[in-house]
């Protein structure tokens, strides 16, 4: 397999770690700009970001919503691209963001801007990059892939994290719940705790059928923390890893 | 209609019995409605047929004028009624007329939110319900819990065991021999009754034709052997063309059932006539309103209209596969049932449906008339906020956290606070913890936080 070429043109990228990123995520994040810089991305961190106002938005509460929106606006106003190692926040500042601001606000036309270069990583490195060979690093690997609802249903991302993985040597076992929610859905998983894991566990039993895996991974960190959260309630035991730190073992990093 | 949704959190936190029944049918319903969709051309299928439901309750006024004028060429009786009262009254007038004290019913969840039973009930007729789940649901005097499938929250050893009970048949009966038992106690019930009574799955205005889509064929019993025909339709089930129809009962088959077509499709136009001396000797229509030409008006959250009944949201949604229907404590649950209840009887009585969603899209990706289920559940939850009828915990979390978001330094610091607490203790960063680790482990947070990381230098 060849090394990814040079890019055509360099290409400068700015992480938006997200919060949960930030804060439970942070090697993964790391992995991430260790990957993104690999393949020729010159990798900025705006340290003025917070959170993409998600979790207002989905509680009904536009207006926190929009204060958020409007500062992750301003903090990312002069990005090439915005590469973010969640699906959901990204289908926030590209789906959402719009349905916060309108005509006469004066910010209709930056949101537009950023939603066309904003990315989740993985869509990222194959759209943008056009790179789907990152390396064998995970020759044997045989891994279990959790679509986030966000990624895949508004961002229509399915195949890119897979081609990425399966290219780089792993076998992504078929699960049948694999498109199906983990029962996060920010505060509805502390609103309504037990339908929440119910949800968990249809994931989580299925996933046992599946045969044996050496590790579950997803582009969530908020699908991540239920799943991982569940398991190990229920005394199961099984890694749970971020897509970006299993990129960058794809792509010969250390994990 | 009546809702009671309020107890929807501590039914859900018990609804855990019915799980394995729900979902064992559910997955089912939506491995044939994918199977189903994959065999036509169902974006296109959907894209139309959103576009026609759309015209329709755009142009409503001119359809029903339309629809009214045809029926009652072809013989059938038109009612008007605008509330859950009106159909009572209209009902009781056609009792009396008629002498009526026998009635079969079709499946019709129109009938349910109009407390069609209890009117009957009250007016001396005796009903029996003779779709096979929603007669099984008479015996046990329980409301449906699935628009397509009523009973599929019970298992078979339940309805194996009701029927041991009141039919005396064997405990180990196969569903083979209850659905000949039923079918006896029917057979006897059809050939009785002097009132037949069904919802309509659509009305085609062009012709004056109430279509029927079942599989048991109790419908077509329904609407022909009795003298008298009543069928409830409310005003959003118009459809402009004959010609329509042959799509929506292909596609409402395919997401409903994952049937090309129903087993049976019942077209009625109207009464017996000299030259049809077939069927009923009267056809009722009755136009129902009772909330929808408010939801209609309303620019948030009139797409819901579009529904046909088909239950594909119910079966593609993880969170009704976890309790079923009754705690939703509606007529209508699922995910359409979230979004069409705060319209139908008041976001109130509705609270706290529309928050009962992890907003994963999988209703709107099954959907044959493509309802945004996701984007009308955020509105009613920003009309609820706006009405102050969240809740004020959450409200003070969201403030504080956006007063924290919007300013890196403080941001900073509170995520510094969160990585330097002692072990035990950063276990707890958030007061909302509680319902998390009601179920879950507590969440880890990293060593140190990224943007820590990146200060370091990351090589």
């Amino acid at each position: 397999m060849p090394e990814p070429g040079p890019l055509p043109r360099p290409v400068r990228a700015s992480l938006f770690v997200t919060c949960l990123g930030d804060h439970f995520y942070a090697d993964a994040a790391a992995s991430a700009v260790r990957l993104l810089r690999k393949l020729g991305v010159e990798v900025d961190f705006p340290e003025a970001q917070t959170c993409c106002g998600q979790p207002a938005f989905n509680a009904g509460r536009d207006a926190e919503a929009r204060r958020m929106a409007r500062h992750t606006l301003e903090v990312f106003r002069e990005s090439e691209y915005v590469v973010l190692p969640s699906g959901s926040c990204a289908s926030m500042l590209r789906r959402f963001y719009a349905h916060l601001f309108h005509e006469g606000d004066g910010l209709s036309g930056q949101v537009a801007d950023l939603a066309g270069r904003t990315f989740e990583l993985a869509e990222f490195l194959v759209r943008v990059l056009e790179v789907t060979d990152l390396g064998q690093g995970l020759e044997g690997r045989r891994i279990a892939y959790h679509h986030g609802c966000h990624a895949l249903r508004e961002l229509g991302i399915r195949e890119e994290p897979l081609a990425l993985m399966t290219n780089a040597g792993a076998e992504v076992v078929p699960w049948a719940a694999a498109e199906e929610c983990c029962g996060f859905g920010g505060l509805f998983s502390v609103s309504f705790p037990q339908v929440s894991a119910g949800m968990a566990d249809r994931k989580l039993d299925t996933l046992a059928d599946a045969g044996e895996v050496d590790f579950l991974t997803s582009a969530d960190c908020g699908c991540l923390l239920q799943l991982s959260g569940r398991m190990r309630k229920r005394g199961q035991e099984l890694a749970v890893r971020h897509l970006a730190d299993v990129l960058w073992e794809a792509a010969g990093g250390d994990s | 209609m009546e809702i009671r949704s309020r107890e929807y959190p501590k039914r859900a936190r018990e609804g855990g019995d019915v799980r394995a029944s729900v979902t064992g049918a559910t997955l089912t319903f939506d491995a044939h409605r994918r199977a189903a969709y994959a065999g036509v051309a169902a974006e296109e299928w959907r894209r139309w047929a959103e576009g026609v439901k759309t015209h329709l309750l755009t142009h409503l006024d001119r359809y029903l004028e339309e629809a009214e004028e045809r029926l009652e060429a072809n013989g059938a009786r038109v009612h008007w009624a605008g509330s859950q009262e009106d159909v009572h009254r209209i009902l009781s007038g056609i009792i009396k007329r008629r002498g009526a004290r026998r009635a079969v019913k079709g499946k019709s969840m129109l009938s349910e939110e109009l407390e069609v039973n209890g009117l009957l009930e009250k007016r001396g007729v005796d009903v029996l319900e003779t779709d096979l789940g929603e007669y099984i649901l008479q015996l046990l005097e329980q409301p449906p819990s699935h628009i397509v499938g009523p009973a599929i929250h019970l298992s078979l050893d339940e309805i194996r065991r009701l029927y041991h009970e009141t039919h005396g048949t064997e405990p180990d009966a196969t569903p083979d021999e209850l659905a000949a038992v039923s079918r006896v106690i029917l057979r006897e019930a059809f050939l009785a009754a002097d009132l037949g009574i069904t919802g309509g799955n659509f009305l085609v205005a062009e012709t004056g034709t109430v279509a029927l889509i079942e599989n048991e064929g109790n419908i077509r019993l329904t609407t022909s052997a009795p003298p008298v025909h009543v069928a409830l339709v409310g005003i959003e089930k118009l459809l402009p063309r004959w010609s329509d129809l042959a799509v929506f009962l292909q596609l409402t088959a395919r997401a409903a059932t994952g049937q090309p077509v129903g087993n049976y499709v019942s077209m009625i136009h109207g009464p017996r006539t000299a030259e049809d001396p077939d069927g009923p000797e009267e056809v009722h229509v009755v136009l129902v309103d009772n909330g929808r030409s408010d939801v209609l008006a309303d620019p948030e959250a009139w797409e819901a209209l579009r529904c046909v009944r088909c239950g594909a949201c119910l079966n593609a949604c993880p969170v009704y596969r976890q309790t079923g229907g009754h705690a939703y404590g509606a007529v209508y649950s699922g995910p359409i049932g979230s979004v069409l209840n705060p319209g139908l009887a008041g976001l109130h009585a509705a609270m706290p449906l529309p928050f009962a969603s992890s907003l994963c899209g999988a209703c709107e990706e099954a959907c044959p008339v493509r309802i945004p289920i996701p984007e009308l559940l955020l509105s009613w939850r920003r009309r609820a906020v706006e009405a102050g009828m969240d809740s004020r915990a959450k409200a003070a979390l969201l403030k504080a956290w956006t007063a924290v978001a919007t300013r890196p330094g403080v941001y900073r610091a509170a995520g510094g606070v969160l990585h330097a607490l002692p072990e035990p203790v950063r276990r707890v960063p958030l007061p909302v913890v509680g319902g998390w680790r009601e179920v879950r482990a507590d969440p880890e947070p990293s060593r140190t936080s990224f943007r820590e990381l990146w200060r370091e230098g990351i090589e």
